[in-house]
């Protein structure tokens, strides 16, 4: 397993797609920097009270973090789906699997390698522009690492399921089906919230039910919301309180995550792991 | 599963079968492989040459049958150990140098450290990649992949060494070079499974073969077996079918249109056979004396007979 995982890493590291996504990291963080320091220094230079620019940085920050986790997101996946379905393709598989290897260690090999690159990726990247951001404007949120954390369990999550797929599709469909699961897991989370806004003049509205059905198939905007929560300063949170219509906004987390949802978020990636351990022993090469 | 397996055999099926959908790969597979001989297995495409080594490596089930691998069941993890396996189509991970692809199938043997270098550099030098160890494996050429496919095969000093068309990308130098390096191979006391359908290497190299066609094994044995003996065409005129009584102290003789076929004649008795024909009054014009060559023998065996084939 360790093995595969080595090799895993050092391929990644050798592929275009790694790059280019890291470069496109690199420039999505120069356009911060830029966009922020020019609303800094615009902002400060009205005079205007430097509490409500702290505030407005902090919600800056999540839509930077959201657009940061797309991209993980789709690092991962597409990092993900030719790991196991190019080399049945090529026959590389045919040459490692042929040697004293269990499938499942060829699978958990592969995944623990991707993993290493996406928690990597993921940090660096989301770590950069929280810092990048915070020597610019002054702000620094909450916390650092609880954000990183929940963005690379996001990156984590897409990655096992587009394995999974990869065990039977092609690379190309295992990553754009990821990519579509992990843009509708987001919509059944938008939905919910939506739900709640309706609820406040329609009281037999409730859409919490799409939000549970979209986290227990994919826990990725679960995991999200763990990212938000964790940029959100206590003084929105606090205010929040007092606005139940506060809970609609998609960009907005009073609570983490629960106990029973990272639970559940552990569950589900053993079991999609057996899955695909399953999926992959049955094929025949 | 069934296991069968004498003390010197590596590989044994019985009746293995396999079926993808409504297509019989393997329609009852027997065959018996030894240990320190390169075994030839020939067939036609289609025949079912890949999915047997397939089965026999765990890559994928058999349907019915079984048999053993190393003594083992077919697929078995330890048996797979002791296994060299070149893949028929395959590529290695191009970013690799071939010294990295070398290193990566030793930790997947589980080869100690130690020794290594000389172990590579060794294999490196049998296969003629000793001035691309360092090369990245995306910039070779088809045939200096299967150079290093063959190197792959041979880490660890394997006691099976199973090659799926090895030479099928290589020149004929290369061929040749691969013909010493299975030989040398086999003279350490491995067995080779050659997977082949180019006859003439087989002819020259192997010590047994099994001619499998649609799935079943419709021959096996040594090449004399499977050629059968040595035959003696004489193309002659005025001969009789009532003749042939008296001229079978020479051996088994059958007419073939005008031409008298004697089986298992020494070449030191063909003046003695000569010698009675012209004194029956039989006129003699030529005599070729040989054996069937495998090429005729495998277009007789797989019902193929082309025009002009002999």
């Amino acid at each position: 397993m360790i093995t595969i995982a080595r090799l895993t890493i050092g391929e990644a590291a050798r592929r275009k797609v790694l790059w280019v996504f890291v470069i496109l990291a690199l420039l999505a963080v120069g356009l911060v920097a830029w966009g922020v320091d020019r609303l800094v220094s615009d902002y400060r230079g009205s005079g205007s009270p430097e509490a409500t620019l702290q505030l407005g940085i902090s919600q800056l920050l999540i839509f930077i973090a959201f657009q940061f986790s797309f991209v993980l997101a789709m690092t991962a996946a597409f990092l993900g789906a030719p790991a196991i379905a190019s080399d049945l393709e090529s026959g590389i598989a045919l040459a490692i699997l042929a040697r004293p290897i269990r499938r499942s260690s060829y699978l958990m090999g592969r995944w623990l390698g991707l993993s290493i690159v996406v928690v990597a990726y993921g940090a660096a990247s989301a770590g950069l522009a929280i810092l990048v951001v915070g020597y610019i404007s002054g702000y620094t949120p909450p916390s650092v690492l609880a954000p990183v954390a929940y963005m690379a369990a996001e990156g984590i999550v897409a990655m096992t399921f587009t394995i999974l797929l990869s065990t039977r599709l092609p690379p190309i469909a295992a990553g754009a089906v990821t990519v579509v699961l992990f843009g509708l897991a987001w919509m059944a989370g938008a939905i919910e919230r939506v739900g709640i806004a309706l609820a406040a003049s329609n009281p037999g509205v409730n859409l919490s039910i799409v939000g549970d059905v979209g986290r227990t198939i994919l826990p990725t905007d679960g995991l999200w919301r763990g990212v938000i929560h964790g940029l959100e300063p206590a003084i929105v949170i606090a205010a929040a309180r007092s606005q139940p219509l506060a809970e609609a906004n998609p960009f907005f987390a009073s609570t983490p995550p629960s106990p029973l949802f990272l639970a559940w978020s552990v569950v589900w990636t053993v079991l999609v792991l057996s899955l695909a351990t399953y999926s992959l022993r049955r094929r025949e090469l | 599963m069934i296991e069968t397996s004498t003390a010197d055999s590596v590989i044994d099926v019985v009746d293995l079968r396999k079926r993808y959908g409504r297509v019989h790969a393997l329609s009852g597979l027997t065959m018996t492989v030894r240990r320190g001989e390169i075994f030839g297995f020939l067939g036609p495409n289609g025949a079912g040459k890949t999915t047997t080594v397939k089965l026999l490596l765990g890559l994928a089930r058999p349907s019915s049958g079984g048999g053993s691998l190393l003594g083992r069941p077919l697929g078995d993890r330890e048996a797979r150990r002791r296994v060299g396996y070149l893949p028929e189509l395959f590529r290695f991970q191009p970013w690799l140098s071939a010294r990295e692809v070398l290193a990566l199938h030793a930790d997947l043997v589980g080869l100690p450290s130690a020794g290594r270098r000389a172990a590579f550099d060794g294999l490196l030098e049998l296969v003629g990649l000793t001035e691309r160890a360092d090369a990245s494996v995306g910039g070779f050429s088809k045939g200096m992949q299967q150079r290093l496919g063959i190197g792959v095969a041979l880490v660890g000093d394997p006691e099976l060494v199973i090659l799926d068309e090895p030479t099928s990308a290589l020149d004929p130098i290369g061929r040749i070079d691969v013909r010493g390096i299975l030989r040398t191979a086999r003279d350490r006391g491995a067995a080779v499974f050659l997977n082949s359908h180019l006859l003439s290497e087989v002819e020259q190299v192997c010590d047994r073969v099994a001619i499998v066609d649609r799935g079943v094994v419709v021959a096996e044995g040594t090449l004399a077996d499977v050629l059968g003996g040595r035959e003696t065409r004489l193309r002659v005129e005025g001969l009789e079918p009532a003749d042939l009584a008296s001229l079978q102290r020479f051996g088994p003789a059958r007419l073939d249109g005008a031409d008298l076929l004697v089986t298992g004649l020494e070449d030191a008795v063909v003046p003695d056979l000569v010698a009675a024909l012209v004194g029956m009054g039989v006129r003699v014009f030529e005599v070729a004396s040989g054996r069937e060559t495998l090429e005729a023998r495998f277009l007789e065996l797989v019902g193929r007979r082309v025009e002009g084939a002999a």
